[in-house]
């Protein structure tokens, strides 16, 4: 089970690499999107899959699941879901003031 | 208990006040306020002066790092009392003298914040026994020197001189640090005392030489040694009390103090006397040889002042050889070199700050520094003219000035060099007394310059913008105390030599026993000897020159100016900002696909190559989990969808498969036993959506990108390598057993925190301060589209970013 997720991990992150290097901003985006979740699967993967119980202690019986990569994930989550919605706004914000979603015209001035 | 740790911190608490109390000072100038600060602390110093000429030495540790020998060990000396004297006794006549000088329009707080700032430094520069702390407070004088040229920043050449300044000592000082580190990595210990004590055994260690020659460059840049000299002249852009204070009687006298504080470290060394004598030596000539062409009073007392620094640099040099012989009756002569350089180092914070006081008064009061037109001033400046004509004579090496005195025994100290017979070449010791004779003609020649060419002949009123007037007596009072002692010192000189400058002699040969031995008796006539005849040689020589000045001073026309230490400096920098120019530019150049390139490729260089050279690929499937049926199809789905986001034709068929990730990701979270995160997932997935979806509609379509073949190729390749190398470190991280895991730790979370799902029980209570900071990163974030939403720029300012 484990080799069969990390080798999806390393499609997913094959892909997001490939929608990063693009021009087009919300190509960008989503390869920011699919990356966080490759990052989630893969942290996951390394505490052990399908190991133990559900981590709630009063509902299950021990062995439980590594409960500290799932902490770690939930963060995570929160955290990239933050990012997602600034760049998305940032996009927006950037076509409204400058009329391009071409990264190679937003090269910024030219005497800098 | 008396601590010098305080003497020292006293500057820089007081400069942390300033900008907070300084507007409570709007009456009175805040420099009455700041003056307390050095008088007391001068004060405090002299009371300790007769226990310090009995030979007692204060210790004081502050442990700070002790783990790598770092510590706050302050060390006060015959030595370092002479500097601290100085630095205090100067301060003080300096700010009393600025209080007339700068207005009360200037940015005052700013100004001695900065000279505090500097004071704290430079006491812990003379205090420190630690090399690393030492360090430290040498740089932070750089600094503060540094703020202080740059006082007037809107002028363009205090900023130039201000960097040169920095660029220049601040080089040398990391020299230094370099040569501490050896130091250190020689004898195991970064105390100068215990340095001093064990340096002998080590006289043959292969980084004996490397250091002290990176120490001495650390001197040479501070002490404005050939060929760096080249900073001091520019950075007399400086209001005139700080040239007076740091780059005269003070800051430039750092590297004075080093070498004299690491002659017994490296003074037994024959290239130590050759290199410090010899640089010295240069310099005192090639100062006073620039100081005559010069028509800015001021640039001349810059060269004045590196000419006299080589002086007391070279007399450090010669005294040092006293160290090779050992003690005995010969090699105490030689230690009166040491001795006079001590006693010149005070000699020459007198008169030439009283110098720098009387050009000061001359810009001020007359708006020119320059002597061409400047003249006949002594029947309207009559105080002024006397401070200058005492501090000139002085200067000059004429009695009954304190420069006479120390001046002879120069002349004495070079004549005694050239009986040593260490010179391969018994002629090679001739040098130093032609070098120092030669050299005081030329200081004679341009002390007649600030006398004559200033003071006497006819008045130009009609070149000056203001009427010539006598200064304030508020400016006159500093320059009037300076000359006072300038004349005092040639009158009791055995009363400074006693109380001060005897204990210093001691610490600079501390394995010479008694330093009475090592305290010549200074007296102004001694019978007809060689110095004095070289002192007569030098008027009579200096008077002739002085007379047919014009004649000769064509010569200067044969320096061209493209050969000179200045224009190398130049050059060197103008060519490193537009070298480095080319190269950033080269790789920064504005397209984000290049710099996120540099960090795929870093990554794949460094983890895949690291994985590769430490051969620690492992893969073994045993230990595996078993799959299921419908768990490869989810697989299967996800790797499909993903890769057909590459080449969806419209975003919203891409956004719709980043959903089939997200929500198949949510099933392997209910797969891997995971229920929070797949709530989570589910929810975050549905809103980022939305988000997607609601911004399309202020989006423009996307078309189908046309990239060349090559970078498409390119970030193919790039693309797959990322992702291969996530693969094998998975693979061979995934089995990592090592260490035992800590998660154990939390299944007690009912029992630690009250929690019986563990998840939520890391999350709010274990790691409660990271869920705090990530709710803070969603507030920004929150505030951050907010902003952008909502805020704009009004239609009238929409320039305001040019």
């Amino acid at each position: 089970m484990e080799t069969l997720i990390i080798m999806l991990i390393g499609i997913l992150v094959a892909v997001a690499t490939y929608l990063i290097l693009s021009r087009n901003i919300i190509r960008i985006i989503l390869g920011t999107a699919v990356f966080s979740h490759a990052v989630h699967l893969l942290i996951l993967t390394m505490g052990d899959l399908k190991q133990g119980n559900v981590p709630l202690l009063k509902e299950a019986d021990a062995p439980y699941a590594d409960a500290l990569p799932q902490a770690l994930i939930l963060t995570a989550i929160v955290i990239s879901f933050a990012v997602t919605a600034f760049i998305l706004v940032l996009a927006y914000r950037t076509y409204q003031d400058v009329g391009t979603d071409d990264l190679d015209k937003l090269r910024g001035a030219k005497d800098e | 208990m008396f601590s010098v740790n305080l003497v020292i911190l006293i500057p820089f608490i007081v400069a942390a006040l300033l900008p907070f109390t300084y507007r409570r000072f709007k009456k009175t100038h805040l420099g009455w306020f700041v003056l307390i600060v050095p008088i007391a602390l001068f004060v405090i110093l002299a009371r300790l002066i007769p226990s310090v000429a009995s030979g007692k030495t204060y210790v004081h540790t502050y442990e700070w790092i002790p783990t790598l020998d770092f510590n706050f060990t302050t060390y006060l000396d015959g030595l370092s009392m002479i500097f601290a004297l100085l630095i205090t006794g100067v301060g003080s006549l300096v700010i009393l003298y600025s209080i007339f000088y700068l207005s009360s329009k200037e940015s005052l707080q700013h100004f001695y914040c900065y000279l505090l700032l500097f004071m704290g430094a430079m006491l812990g520069v003379v205090f420190s026994d630690n090399l690393m702390v030492l360090y430290v407070f040498w740089e932070l004088t750089s600094v503060s020197s540094f703020l202080l040229i740059a006082f007037w920043n809107h002028r363009q050449a205090s900023r130039f001189g201000a960097q040169k300044a920095m660029l220049i000592t601040v080089s040398g000082g990391i020299a230094m640090l370099v040569g501490f580190i050896m130091l250190h990595t020689m004898t195991g210990s970064f105390s100068i005392r215990e340095i001093i004590s064990s340096m002998s055994e080590f006289s043959d260690h292969a980084l004996f030489m490397p250091a002290m020659i990176l120490v001495l460059l650390g001197a040479f840049t501070k002490s404005a040694q050939f060929p760096f000299h080249i900073w001091l002249p520019d950075a007399m852009e400086a209001p005139t009390p700080v040239s007076a204070y740091l780059h005269s009687a003070t800051m430039v006298k750092a590297g004075i103090y080093l070498v004299a504080r690491f002659t017994p470290v490296f003074g037994a060394d024959e290239v130590w006397f050759w290199v410090v004598s010899v640089v010295g030596m240069i310099t005192l000539f090639w100062g006073s040889f620039n100081a005559v062409r010069q028509t800015d009073l001021k640039a001349l007392l810059a060269f004045s002042t590196i000419s006299q620094l080589g002086l007391i640099m070279s007399l450090l040099g010669l005294g040092s050889i006293a160290l090779q012989f050992g003690y005995s009756a010969d090699s105490v002569l030689y230690t009166q070199a040491t001795f006079a350089a001590l006693f010149h180092l005070i000699n020459h914070s007198t008169f030439k700050g009283a110098l720098f006081m009387v050009v000061g008064i001359l810009d001020h009061e007359l708006g020119t520094r320059d002597v061409r037109r400047l003249g006949g001033l002594m029947t309207f400046m009559p105080f002024t003219f006397t401070v200058a004509l005492i501090g000139s004579l002085s200067m000059a090496g004429l009695p009954p000035f304190n420069g006479f005195l120390s001046k002879e025994m120069f002349f004495a100290a070079t004549v005694h060099i050239m009986e040593v017979d260490i010179f391969s070449l018994p002629s090679l010791g001739i040098i130093f007394p032609v070098v120092a004779w030669i050299a005081s003609v030329f200081t004679f020649v341009y002390c007649a310059v600030i006398v004559f060419k200033a003071f006497l002949g006819n008045p130009q009123p009609e070149k000056l913008d203001k009427p010539i007037h006598e200064a304030p007596i508020g400016m006159l009072i500093s320059p009037m105390i300076l000359a006072t002692l300038v004349v005092g010192i040639f009158f009791f000189p055995n009363l400074l030599g006693q109380y001060i400058l005897q204990p210093a002699m001691s610490s600079v040969y501390p394995t010479f026993g008694e330093a009475v031995d090592l305290t010549p008796k200074v007296s102004a006539w001694h019978g007809v000897n060689p110095e004095l005849l070289m002192t007569i040689g030098v008027i009579i020589v200096g008077a002739i020159l002085f007379k047919f000045l014009k004649f000769w001073k064509p010569i200067y026309g044969l320096f061209s100016s493209r050969f000179t230490f200045n224009a190398l400096y130049s050059n060197l920098l103008a060519s490193s900002v537009s070298k480095s120019n080319t190269i950033t530019k080269f790789y920064m150049n504005g397209l984000l696909r290049h710099y996120l390139i540099y960090i795929f490729v870093f990554f794949i260089v460094t983890v895949g190559g690291y994985l590769f050279y430490s051969r620690a690929f492992s893969f073994d499937i045993s230990t595996n989990a078993s799959f299921r049926v419908y768990e490869v199809c989810l697989v299967a789905i996800m790797a499909v969808a993903a890769m057909s986001m590459l080449f969806a034709r419209s975003r919203m068929t891409a956004t719709l498969l980043n959903g089939v990730l997200g929500y198949s990701i949510a099933i392997f979270f209910v797969i891997f036993r995971a229920p929070d995160l797949a709530l989570t997932q589910l929810v975050v997935e549905s809103v980022t959506t939305a988000l997607f979806l609601l911004a399309f509609s202020h989006l423009p379509d996307w078309e189908k990108e046309k990239l060349p073949k090559g970078t498409k190729v390119v970030n193919g390749i790039i693309s797959i390598a990322v992702g291969l190398v996530v693969v094998l470190v998975g693979l061979s991280v995934v089995d990592f057993n090592q260490f035992e895991p800590i998660s154990s730790y939390f299944e007690d979370a009912y029992e630690l925190a009250g929690g019986a799902n563990i998840v939520n029980a890391i999350l709010g209570d274990f790691r409660g301060f990271d869920t705090m900071l990530e709710v803070v990163v969603l507030f920004i974030a929150g505030l951050g589209v907010y902003s952008m939403i909502k805020l704009r720029t009004k239609k009238e300012d929409e320039n305001i970013e040019d």
